[in-house]
């Protein structure tokens, strides 16, 4: 049941993310990129399993049993993930202003269709 | 001595990333200190990546544990003669457009130093690391200076076309995580060579997985190496670029194919039978050829055909990758040297022979062509003007870099291509899709001539329109340089030759490459 959550949370969002990302409009554009990289986030993290109620980390010495712990990795990865998908946000936000300062519109192409 | 012996393999990447640090403590004025120390520290890393390239070629795979921990649980470096060889021919480009920028165009926008040495810095990392996820970052690094580098000097269409370009990328960037998670999921390792060693173990149940994930990541790499239907951001955005930057992005694609490259033989390249992604490399490779060939016949601005020979480089990579034979790979990374080179002499070149003209000349040109409209007969009393030496100088190596690119003889682009033949045609029978590569590389051949020939007709042999074009010295060595480069590369064909042939003999050995780095006990 978890898992039918989280998967049609993850579609939901690239669906739109998607949808967004392909609009003429500049901000419409980074709010799609947005929505991707959360489906993303989401995606990476489910690959290391859904488990309720277990601990990344093994306590030190030896006898630890690794099945019953939660993979630490992809919630390491998806941290990394998360960090580089906001700093590149951040910058596209300064070249959509620039560009929208340059041109005049914020049409992707820099100009209005039909201009 | 031996201290840094023992960390030769991390250099290329420790070393750009200090100094792009250094950069940021100097106030923003003083260019000539930033200019000198990123000039003294790219050239320490050209003696990095030649002692590197020595040292593989021992032979010996130098693997480098990061954090000393046993390779497939954490990261590490590999550095082979692959690899070794891209990080050479990284350092030598970057240090041509760092001395063609010391000219004028690092002053044009502030921070150019710092954002050159980042992107050395990705893309050394991109070339030597052995782990899937730190590629990524390698590549997010290379990919956040490239944003800096394109919209350097500003500019209504640098900063439209740079739009483009990071939506673009970040959208592969997303597609990349998505291909690296799934075969973390499936597989339960990150590290290349562990993934290659276990791919062959995962149940036949989820093998479709594996494929998928291996061919989600194969498309973000695809849009990096700007095969056909994923590539069309790139000719609007290398030529809208200044000069020296997108002389450094010639490097860029490059690294999309050696991803390709590295990673499909490494996961697929064993005794199972590849799937038929090499038949898309193949077939991808050779549309992307013929886009590049018609986008150069149809280009006017020197920049622009630099961009489309670019693709049409990056389609031959690919096409030579897909075939999958090692004597082809071999042929396929000379000719990736040599038109890196060739490619990053005429963007910085294109600037120089540009900077005289006037854009509104070139309208008029192709409109005079279009209609027929003939030019009225000069009076002639111009018999035995002389050619200003800067008109020869720079006319001389235009013709060297544009046989580079066109691969006609005495340069090392035909020497590549010959050995791309030969290595095609000594299978037995040779397959049809062989001879479509060969007709369609002798036909992008052909294109390029034709274009570059007008091109250079029209800057060099024409009645000049402008004054003559004030080049720096400095500006003129930076293209002399991989000039230089490459009739180094006719010379020494022989030996670098072998070196590729053996580079290429290890790639096809992802046993022999996976033992190489699991093997290594602290």
């Amino acid at each position: 049941m978890n898992e039918l959550i989280v998967a049609l949370a993850i579609g939901m969002l690239t669906g739109c993310g998607t949808w967004l990302l392909l609009r003429p409009r500049t901000f419409q554009v980074v709010i799609g990129l947005s929505l991707l990289s959360y489906a993303v986030n989401l995606f990476i993290f489910v690959m290391g399993r859904l488990r309720s109620g277990a601990a990344p980390i093994v306590p030190a010495g030896p006898g630890a049993d690794p099945a019953a712990y939660a993979d630490p990795l992809p919630q390491a990865l998806v941290l990394t993930a998360i960090v580089i998908s906001f700093a590149m946000t951040a910058l596209l936000l300064v070249v959509l202003l620039a560009a929208r300062g340059l041109t005049g519109t914020d049409h992707v192409d820099g100009r209005e269709p039909g201009e | 001595m031996s201290v840094l012996r023992e960390h030769l393999v991390v250099v290329p990447v420790v070393l750009p990333l200090a100094t792009g640090a250094l950069m940021l403590l100097f106030e923003e004025r003083r260019h000539a200190l930033k200019g000198a120390i990123s000039v003294v520290s790219t050239l320490l890393l050209i003696a990095a990546a030649a002692a590197l390239v020595r040292v593989v070629d021992a032979p010996a795979t130098a693997v480098y544990r990061i954090g000393d921990w046993p390779a497939p649980f954490a990261i590490v470096l590999v550095a082979d003669r692959l690899s070794a060889l891209l990080v050479l021919l990284a350092s030598v480009l970057g240090f041509a457009a760092l001395l063609f920028s010391l000219a004028r165009w690092h002053r044009a926008a502030p921070r150019f130093h710092a954002l050159v040495q980042i992107l050395l810095m990705g893309v050394n990392g991109a070339f030597l690391t052995g782990d899937l996820f730190n590629l990524f970052v390698f590549f997010e690094v290379l990919l956040a200076a490239s944003y800096g580098l394109a919209l350097h000097g500003a500019g209504a269409a640098r900063v439209r076309t740079s739009l483009h370009y990071i939506t673009v990328n970040l959208t592969a960037s997303l597609i990349f995580l998505i291909g690296v998670s799934l075969l973390y999921g499936v597989t339960g390792t990150l590290n290349m060579a562990d993934l290659g060693a276990r791919i062959n173990a995962v149940p036949e149940a989820d093998r479709g997985l594996v494929q998928a994930g291996a061919a989600v990541l194969g498309i973000a790499f695809l849009v990096k190496a700007a095969m056909w239907p994923l590539g069309f951001w790139l000719p609007g955005v290398y030529s809208a670029a200044s000069a020296p930057a997108a002389a450094l992005f010639a490097i860029l694609t490059k690294v999309g194919v050696y991803a390709v490259l590295r990673v499909w033989l490494l996961l697929f390249g064993g005794d199972e039978p590849a799937p038929a992604f090499g038949g898309w490399l193949l077939y991808g490779g050779c549309l992307t050829l013929l886009f590049g060939s018609v986008g150069m016949l149809a280009s006017q601005d020197l920049q622009r055909i630099a961009a489309y020979s670019l693709v049409v480089s990056a389609g031959t990579l690919l096409a030579a990758v897909g075939v999958a034979d090692a004597a082809v790979t071999a042929a396929a990374l000379y000719y990736l040297v040599a038109s890196t080179l060739g490619v990053g002499a005429f963007f910085l070149l294109g600037e120089l022979i540009e900077r005289a003209r006037n854009p509104a000349a070139d309208m008029l040109a192709l409109t005079a062509e279009a209609f027929g409209i003939e030019e009225e007969a000069q009076p002639e009393e111009e018999v035995g003007v002389a050619i200003p030496a800067t008109i020869a100088l720079l006319g001389f190596v235009f013709a060297c870099s544009a046989l580079v690119i066109a691969g006609l003889p005495p340069l090392p682009g035909f020497i590549a291509k010959f050995a791309l033949f030969a290595g095609l045609l000594a299978a037995t029978p040779v397959p049809d899709s062989a001879w479509l590569l060969i007709a369609l590389i002798t036909l992008s051949g052909i294109a390029a001539v034709v274009a570059l020939g007008r091109a250079g007709v029209r800057a060099f042999w024409m009645a000049p329109e402008g004054a003559v074009p004030r080049v720096r010295l400095i500006e003129f060595s930076a293209v002399g340089l991989l000039v230089l480069v490459c009739l180094t590369l006719t010379v020494a064909a022989g030996p670098v030759m072998r070196y590729v042939r053996d580079a290429a003999a290890a790639l096809h050995d992802p046993r022999g490459y996976a033992r190489e780095v699991l093997s290594v006990t602290p």
